[in-house]
């Protein structure tokens, strides 16, 4: 049996209330996984505590293998995090940003230039790779953002709320170059509320809420579970609807 | 009643409420549970203050205050000195209302009149100017009043019209750089002007006392009998501002219609032009041009080196920085020139030069320290890559003292030619001010935007007293081992217990 991407469990997280309990979760290499709920479900969580950028209170996080809250660096050598908010410095270009982040990553300067330049080309930043990021949209910074991700060729790349407040051609671009990932044996989790994409583009769709997951599956499986042919626009709101009422 | 949506007196009441909610949490740090912790700091550095005053003015008003033109010098001078201040602070405030974004694109979006919201703003501008001059020059007022009678509290009117004034000749300084250098340019040349502005008279009347008298005091020169000759006659409308201060009402009156008429005929003058130009610094971002080729070499570097050169890249492009860096050296520059003049002499002069380069030091330090530490704009980034907190922290300290040391290399290089003693309880110095400040720093770490340095006070008082108080003492310490003191242990002690102090008020990690 293969490793898997990602192995979650037990996972456990509370702030001023629990917002992850005892989550459960494994996702296959080579996976587009996409995990839906509502507001305040808890997923930004869960993926923010597989980033390394939250320490949970209880529960086990293994990545390809590695235990990542004993081995964090190993880790986090195969992860790439991109965020709803992208996260760039305002005085670096696009091509500063990225000699960055292969710094960080400790990728070879000469892969890492051409992978710069090739990422650089295919997300269309080539006008702007040697102007400051300051003056760029959201879209071209979450562009300039998963550049960054891609740059150190991570085994599995988490994204949350990625297409928030792009227009439809940076989407698009977005979309592309992750279901590219996909096809090269890249992981994939993404988090999202535009249930489309999630019903398109991924393999796998995991449901969230209170921090508990609810359901997963394909989106077959699904329809399974719920027992009749809908979207799955529909399917995510019966199985809300069935929780909160559960509850 | 409350004013009519949209007009000046509703525009006055929203930025007041505003202004107060952010006093408020930049005196408190966020806690409401500090605010009696802070009134009664307040209270307590108002009586010092007071006292401090009295012991400056009382042996010279004591028998009244003449009216004779060496009184006049003094007072103009100190007077030139608050105006420069006020001068440099309204011009980076009125920068900030044609570039601060925070819900200018609201306001300009809306059908309201930019006009009105300009001429509030500018008001704001000018009532702020005022303030901190009279806070310090307050307690100097207040005593004069008390031993020489109340017509010194005219002088506070004397504030108010030279704030008035300031605020007219910020605006009118950036209308025509927006007219001549445009938007672009605009920030970063106000920036400049006004940290030359503010340090420049200080520096220049520390630079001729040093000239004439040996002595880095600027009232050295307001004394001096050659000045006293050079002025300008008694009855000469130079002394305007002086006069009003001293209690003369048709000095006051004239003083008070300048600087009313000189803001409000401003404002009129501005006021049509406003949203053109701030909308055109809001669309700078979107003009920027491609002027470098568009390919990089990339360099193998070591984790800890790539954040450092990370570092050292943002910190040569942030304007405040540079405006900051700037300033600093300004102030350098007086003791620089004693230690010239006193190049081969007695070591005498390193007593005041030494505490300054070292206060210096760990003021730039501070700044520098949270702009590299707290100011981190990609946060998730670093912290998910495969680098530990440690190598992270480690890297941004280093950026940060390898500026400082850059800074500080040339001046101690000076000193060393001169004395290699002086110049190694300098080094010392230096690197205890600008290793506590980081330290402090490092402590009351909050990741925010570096775009928020201007609130990194907000997050604690503590970490902005303790980083003073440490300074000022490591100064002092360098001050009594230039002079071959024993006593430098005592403040060597206190900057320690403070450093501990701090250390045990600073926020737990996990």
């Amino acid at each position: 049996m293969t490793v898997p991407a990602l192995a979650v469990s037990h996972l456990t997280k509370s702030f001023d209330r629990p917002v992850v309990q005892d989550l459960d979760l494994t996702i296959r290499a080579g996976e587009f996984y996409a995990l839906l709920g509502p507001n305040g479900a808890g997923k930004t969580t869960i993926l923010r505590m597989v980033a390394g950028l939250l320490q949970p209170d209880a529960g086990d996080i293994s990545i390809f293998g590695v235990d990542a809250r004993r081995d964090p660096i190993a880790a986090k050598r195969m992860v790439a995090w991109v965020s709803d908010e992208p996260m760039v410095y305002d005085r670096l270009t696009p091509l500063e940003y990225l000699e960055f982040v292969a710094g960080l990553w400790q990728v070879e300067p000469k892969r890492a230039q051409a992978h710069a330049n090739e990422l650089i080309d295919w997300l269309g930043l080539s006008p702007h790779a040697n102007q400051l990021c300051g003056g760029f949209s959201k879209g071209m910074l979450q562009k300039v953002a998963l550049a960054g991700a891609l740059v150190h060729d991570p085994k599995l790349i988490i994204l949350d709320e990625p297409l928030t407040g792009l227009d439809a051609g940076s989407a698009r671009t977005v979309k592309d170059v992750l279901l590219g990932k996909v096809r090269d044996g890249v992981t994939v989790i993404m988090t999202t509320h535009i249930l489309e994409v999630a019903e398109r583009m991924a393999e796998r769709i995991g449901v969230i809420t209170q921090g508990k997951l609810i359901a997963e599956g394909t989106l077959a499986e699904l329809r399974t579970r719920i027992g009749r042919e809908s979207s799955l626009e529909d399917i995510f709101l019966d199985l809300v609807a069935q929780d909160s009422e559960a509850a | 009643m409350s004013a009519a949506p949209a007009s000046i007196g509703w525009f006055a009441r929203h930025e007041l409420k505003l202004g107060w909610r952010d006093w408020v949490a930049m005196m408190t740090g966020g806690r409401r549970s500090r605010s009696v912790g802070i009134v009664v700091f307040l209270a307590v550095v108002t009586v010092l203050l007071h006292l401090m005053a009295y012991g400056l003015v009382s042996r010279w008003a004591a028998n009244g205050v003449a009216d004779n033109e060496a009184t006049l010098v003094m007072l103009t001078g100190t007077g030139i000195l608050f105006w420069t201040i006020m001068l440099s602070q309204a011009l980076e405030a009125v920068t900030r209302v044609y570039y601060g974004r925070s819900d200018l694109d609201l306001v300009l979006s809306s059908p309201a009149s930019s006009r009105r919201l300009f001429a509030v703003r500018t008001g704001a501008v000018a009532l702020t100017s005022m303030l901190l001059p009279s806070l310090l020059a307050g307690p100097l007022i207040n005593m004069l009043a008390l031993i020489d009678g109340p017509r010194w509290l005219y002088a506070y009117c004397v504030v108010i019209a030279m704030g008035a004034i300031s605020t007219a000749i910020s605006v009118l300084i950036t209308l025509a750089l927006f007219r001549t250098v445009g938007p672009k340019q605009t920030r970063l040349i106000a920036q400049i002007v006004a940290a030359v502005v503010g340090a420049g008279f200080v520096i220049g009347i520390q630079a001729a006392a040093i000239l004439y008298y040996g002595d880095m005091s600027r009232f050295a020169l307001f004394q001096s009998q050659a000045l006293i000759d050079a002025a300008p006659a008694i009855d000469s409308t130079f002394w305007l501002p002086a006069k009003a201060a001293m209690g003369d009402i048709p000095a006051l009156l004239i003083m008070l219609g300048i600087g009313f008429a000189a803001l409000v005929l401003t404002i009129l003058l501005a006021a049509p032009s406003y949203g053109q130009h701030a909308t055109s610094a809001a669309g700078l971002t979107h003009i920027r041009s491609q002027r470098r080729p568009a390919t990089r070499d990339f360099h193998l570097v070591s984790q800890r080196h790539a954040l450092r050169l990370k570092e050292w890249r943002l910190l040569q492009r942030d304007p405040w920085l540079l405006s900051q860096t700037l300033m600093q050296i300004l102030y350098l520059l007086p003791p620089a020139l004693l230690l010239w003049l006193n190049f081969g002499h007695d070591a005498g002069a390193f007593v005041v030069v030494v505490p300054v380069l070292i206060m210096a030091a760990g003021q730039l330090a501070g700044g520098l320290a949270w702009l590299a530490i707290s100011g981190e704009d990609a946060h998730d980034l670093v912290v998910t890559g495969p680098v530990s907190p440690r190598t992270v922290l480690i890297a941004k300290i280093e950026a940060v003292l390898t500026v400082i040391a850059l800074v500080m290399a040339p001046l101690l290089l000076l000193m060393a030619l001169s004395s290699p003693q002086m110049a190694l309880i300098t080094a010392f110095g230096v690197l205890l001010s600008a290793g506590s400040a980081t330290a402090i720093q490092l402590w009351f770490r909050v990741i925010g935007k570096r775009s928020m340095f201007r609130r990194r006070q907000t997050a604690s008082r503590a970490a902005t007293l303790s980083e003073a108080f440490a300074s000022i003492m490591w100064a002092g310490m360098g001050a009594l081992l230039a002079g071959g003191s024993r006593l430098a242990i005592a403040p060597a002690i206190v900057a320690l217990v403070v450093l501990g102090l701090a250390k045990l008020l600073s926020p737990r990690r996990s």
